[in-house]
């Protein structure tokens, strides 16, 4: 995962975030693109009509910074014109600007085909006529008042003020892809994808010290409504600290991390050396993400990305042997686009392909990768597997990480006796600092919250810690994986990839799960 | 048409201001016209064309600020915006920080633009890739890489008479080569303004030579080493550390911020041959003469000789502690010497030369410890000569620890960060005692 991307527009009128495009216009104008490249020498054009909102809503303390909506609207044409890919786009949505953009797309195609390379090659794919999907929701963020939204993260943060916190920053951040793809496969496609992301980070200063540390909130983006926000009881998870199945509670959890916050500056430093580690899914979901999300996906795997994010140690030969240990027996994991609540779930991908789920790690063995049409043929696919995304209309899709998830397992397994059985251990919760290499061998990880465990118990708070790890080897250390009882998702908001980088949302979910024996680091340091 | 000329974009923001009922309002223009090609496996991957442009109203009652925008510029719908503007500000909550609107300022020009990089087009872009496709494709190897230009101008206009305009152009060039094995990997990459002074063909030559002779990489054990950063490794290493924020730094949540309370403002950071300042006129690294805040950009000291000598106040900040608003760096400009990366090496008895670093995280803020690994190009020297390619690490160090470790520091060069495509002027630097804390199988 880079960086946050921007991607947002323009700034708009709340109102105007509930107004739609007819889909009828929208055809009318997708023809155009369509006719106008075919006519022109493309054997095959897709097009994206995109209306992409986002609604913000900044504080800090008891200060409202800023609450804006905004606006993306346009087209982005992508053709294949004697063998090679082209794309154009613009904001000019009208059919002037549609047979301008499509004769651009051929030209960029046609000058690029100059350089030569293998002619792209696109699985066969069936067009679905006129259909739509919606994310399913009951309560749709752009409709709910910005002050109810501002009332909410003004009484988190004043939890936070009365509790002893120096600063709180929080901030809502509401997403709405209205997205229209066409073919000349023959689709039509129209869907309305809404996403939500609650957070704040809470601050405690120690001056006399000069030192401070922050805890994060324990929410998760989700592919969901407002009605994330509802708390409810049997979508907690109760233990050290509260943690959040498909409802989140932001009072609650702003609460303990109000406290947590004093307490990390206060915690003792970890002692470096072998821990077996109990891994939450508020922090595994992002181990998840980079060790198993971006080596397995395809493009990386055959050198597309080899500039910028970099390759792939699980290479073709790994998947054709069959019997690539990539894990433990316990490591089971899939690729899910259909997922409800996730992040990634739409109903087509953004080159009109169905979404579906299928394994890529089986009892511990490499099984499969994430494609798209122009590289299904690479691993003997017949099909997509529906993997295809772009940010908004102005940037071309390909191929992205579908919601990767770690299987929970199958023997009746709670955390608490999962912990009984630790010697020496770390217990983390949340998401921290993360970074791995360029074929994604080497990791480091650190976490929001950091508990030792002796014997089977915790036994306090630790602070300063990170682990470092080989791929292959974690995953094999993988000893246990509780049951479905304790699945969460987790996710990111903002998961960067290629040139020009572009932002996407993805889920992982699991259960708690134990790493034995892995190297933690301390990762106190002082500077003059 | 995306780009507008000063003169254009003044006369459409004086026809919107004229709209205005609000107590204050500001008018802003902005648009952007550019394209890019990536390539992989020695053949286009995908490639893009792309135009924009967008007009935004900002009306204020109070300290209540409404923004809404537009991308129609008929005087209908340059009314209406305004209109909305206005409404969305009668609705919002005050915002204690609002400053008010700034009167006009004298903004030097600029010298960011560059007519050639705004004549490029799909064909010239090609033609520039296929100079590179040359190298690889003649040494045997296997090309990924990335070009992209673009032009862009902004202007804006308030109601207390301010007016700023600028236009600028860049282009980026990266690419990476690889052996058929999968067992060496060579990087460049450029920036410039002016795309005549970009070389694809030179670029990757030097990324095949890195690659060449990469292959056969050793393992050596992790530890504290002396290393030769090359700039584009130093770039993004330093990145990190260029928030020179009074903000945060007084609110004691900075590496600027000082034990007991205060900043580190003129205190000694880092090693006296360290020199880093902004300069919009500086002719290898051109930025825009005005800020975000409408305040006009002079060349700033940053640190002198290792001591602090600036902090970044905005003009709610400054107004609230009584100084003067300064705005953030517009670019970094790091002083270097005379010596080449050959020179760094002859004079260096152990130690690692490092082409390209990757993946760089904070882990801690308040130290600014920074973790992240090696690639495309790490090599053992010895005796002040290269010895032979090492396996790639992973280190936990932080700049300003690394900056007071610094025995060196070789000619500056224009340098992109490999992550954010930001240029910066920096030199390579020699630094001892680094801290790599494992080994990574990467290639």
């Amino acid at each position: 995962m880079l960086p946050d991307l921007s991607a947002f527009g323009k700034t708009i009128d709340p109102a105007q975030a509930l107004e739609r495009v007819d889909v009828a216009v929208k055809k009318e104008l997708a023809d155009v693109a369509l006719n106008t490249a075919k006519s022109n020498g493309a054997t095959y054009a897709d097009v994206r009509i995109g209306r992409y909102l986002n609604q913000f809503v900044v504080t800090r303390e008891n200060k409202v910074l800023n609450v804006a909506n905004t606006e993306s609207y346009g087209i982005g044409i992508r053709v294949i014109a004697n063998g090679c890919w082209g794309f154009a786009a613009t904001n000019d949505v009208t059919k002037e600007g549609m047979a301008k953009t499509a004769l651009k797309a051929v030209a960029v195609a046609k000058a690029n085909a100059k350089i030569g390379g293998a002619p792209v090659q696109l699985a066969p794919q069936k067009g679905y006529g006129e259909v739509s999907w919606k994310t399913p929701l009951t309560k749709n963020a752009f409709e709910v008042p910005v002050k109810e939204k501002v009332d909410l993260l003004l009484n988190a943060n004043g939890i936070a003020m009365a509790g002893g916190a120096n600063f709180v920053n929080s901030v809502m951040f509401a997403v709405n892809e209205q997205k229209y793809f066409a073919s000349t496969d023959g689709s039509y496609i129209d869907q309305d994808v809404h996403r939500l992301q609650p957070s704040f980070t809470v601050t405690k200063i120690d001056p006399s010290a000069g030192s401070f540390e922050t805890r994060r909130s324990l929410s998760s983006p989700v592919g969901m409504g407002y009605e994330y926000l509802d708390a409810l009881e049997s979508e907690k998870v109760g233990g050290i600290t509260p943690r959040y199945k498909q409802r989140y509670d932001m009072l609650e959890d702003i609460k303990y991390a109000t406290k947590q916050a004093a307490e990390k500056i206060k915690a003792k430093s970890v002692e470096p050396g072998k821990y077996d580690l109990v891994l939450d899914p508020s922090h595994l979901w992002l181990t998840i993400h980079e060790s198993v999300g971006h080596p397995t996906e395809l493009d990386r795997v055959l050198g597309y990305e080899a500039n910028f994010a970099g390759t792939s140690f699980l290479t073709l030969d790994k998947w054709k042997s069959g019997k690539f240990n990539f894990g433990s027996k316990a490591v089971n994991i899939v690729g899910d686009k259909t997922q409800v609540g996730s992040l990634g779930a739409v109903g087509y991908d953004d080159e009109g392909v169905k979404c579906k789920k299928w394994d890529i790690i089986k009892d511990g063995i490499l099984v499969n990768y994430q494609a798209i049409r122009d590289q299904a043929h690479i691993i003997g696919l017949t099909e997509s597997q529906g993997c295809c995304y772009s940010q908004s209309w102005q940037d071309v899709q390909f191929q992205r990480m579908p919601n990767v998830s770690l299987l929970p397992g199958k023997t009746p397994l709670s955390v608490d006796n999962m912990i009984k059985n630790v010697e020496k251990g770390v217990y983390i919760i949340g998401d921290g600092s993360f970074s791995i290499d360029q074929q994604r061998y080497n990791f480091q990880f650190g976490g929001q919250l950091f508990y030792e465990i002796k014997e089977g118990k915790i036994v306090g708070m630790l602070n300063d810690v990170a682990y470092q790890a080989n791929t292959q080897e974690f995953w094999n250390s993988c000893a246990q994986v509780c049951d479905e009882s304790d699945y969460r998702l987790g996710g990111a908001f903002s998961d960067g990839k290629g040139q020009p980088a572009q932002s996407s949302a993805v889920s992982h979910g699991s259960s708690t799960a134990l790493f034995k024996g892995v190297n933690v680091i301390n990762t106190k340091r002082k500077i003059g | 048409m995306a780009i507008l000329t000063k003169e254009e974009a003044r006369a459409l923001l004086k026809k919107v201001l004229a709209y205005s009922k609000a107590e204050e309002c500001e008018v802003s223009i902005n648009g952007s016209e550019g394209g890019n090609i990536r390539y992989a496996l020695n053949a286009v991957s995908t490639a893009g064309d792309v135009s924009t442009m967008g007009l935004a109203v900002t009306s204020v009652y109070g300290k209540k600020a409404g923004t809404a925008t537009i991308d129609e510029f008929s005087d209908a719908a340059l009314e209406r915006v305004v209109r909305r503007s206005e409404e969305l500000a009668q609705l919002a909550p005050p915002n204690p920080e609002y400053m008010p609107m700034l009167g006009q300022s004298e903004f030097k020009e600029e010298i960011t633009f560059n007519p050639t990089t705004a004549a490029m087009t799909p064909d010239s872009r090609a033609e520039l890739v296929a100079k590179s496709l040359e190298v690889t494709k003649k040494a045997g190897l296997s090309a990924a890489g990335f070009l992209e230009n673009s032009t862009g101008f902004s202007a804006v206009m308030n109601s207390k008479g301010l007016f700023a305009y600028t236009k600028g152009t860049d282009v980026t060039f990266s690419v990476t080569t690889r052996n058929e094995a999968g067992t060496a990997s060579g990087y460049a990459a450029r920036g410039f303004t002016d795309v005549s002074k970009l070389d694809t063909f030179s670029a990757t030559k030097i990324a095949s030579t890195k690659c060449l002779s990469s292959s056969g990489a050793k393992a050596i054990e992790p530890g504290k080493y002396t290393v030769i950063l090359e700039p584009v490794a130093a770039t993004y290493m330093m990145e990190n550390m260029f928030r020179f924020d009074a903000r945060s730094a007084e609110e004691g949540r900075s590496f600027l911020s000082k034990k007991g309370g205060g900043t580190r403002l003129g205190e000694q950071l880092v090693d006296p041959k360290v020199t880093i300042y902004s300069d919009p006129f500086n002719a290898d690294l051109p930025s825009s003469t005005w800020s975000g805040e409408g305040l006009p950009r002079e060349k700033t000291m940053w640190i002198d000789k290792g001591v602090v000598k600036n902090l970044s106040y905005s003009r709610y900040w400054a107004d609230k502690k009584g100084v003067k608003p300064l705005p953030g760096p517009g670019n970094i400009i790091m002083e270097g010497g005379d010596a080449s990366i050959e020179d760094l090496i002859k004079s260096t008895e152990r130690g690692i030369l490092v082409s390209r670093l990757w993946y760089i995280r904070m882990v801690d803020p308040q130290s600014l410890l920074l973790t992240g690994l090696t690639r495309d190009g790490t090599f053992y020297i010895e005796n002040g000569k290269i010895k032979f390619p090492v396996k790639n690490f992973r280190f936990n160090e932080s700049p300003v620890i690394m900056l007071n470790n610094l025995e060196a520091l070789g000619k500056q060069e224009r340098s992109i960060s490999v992550e954010s495509y930001r240029s910066y002027l920096i030199p390579p630097m020699k630094i001892r005692d680094f801290t790599f804390s494992s080994l990574s199988d990467a290639v």
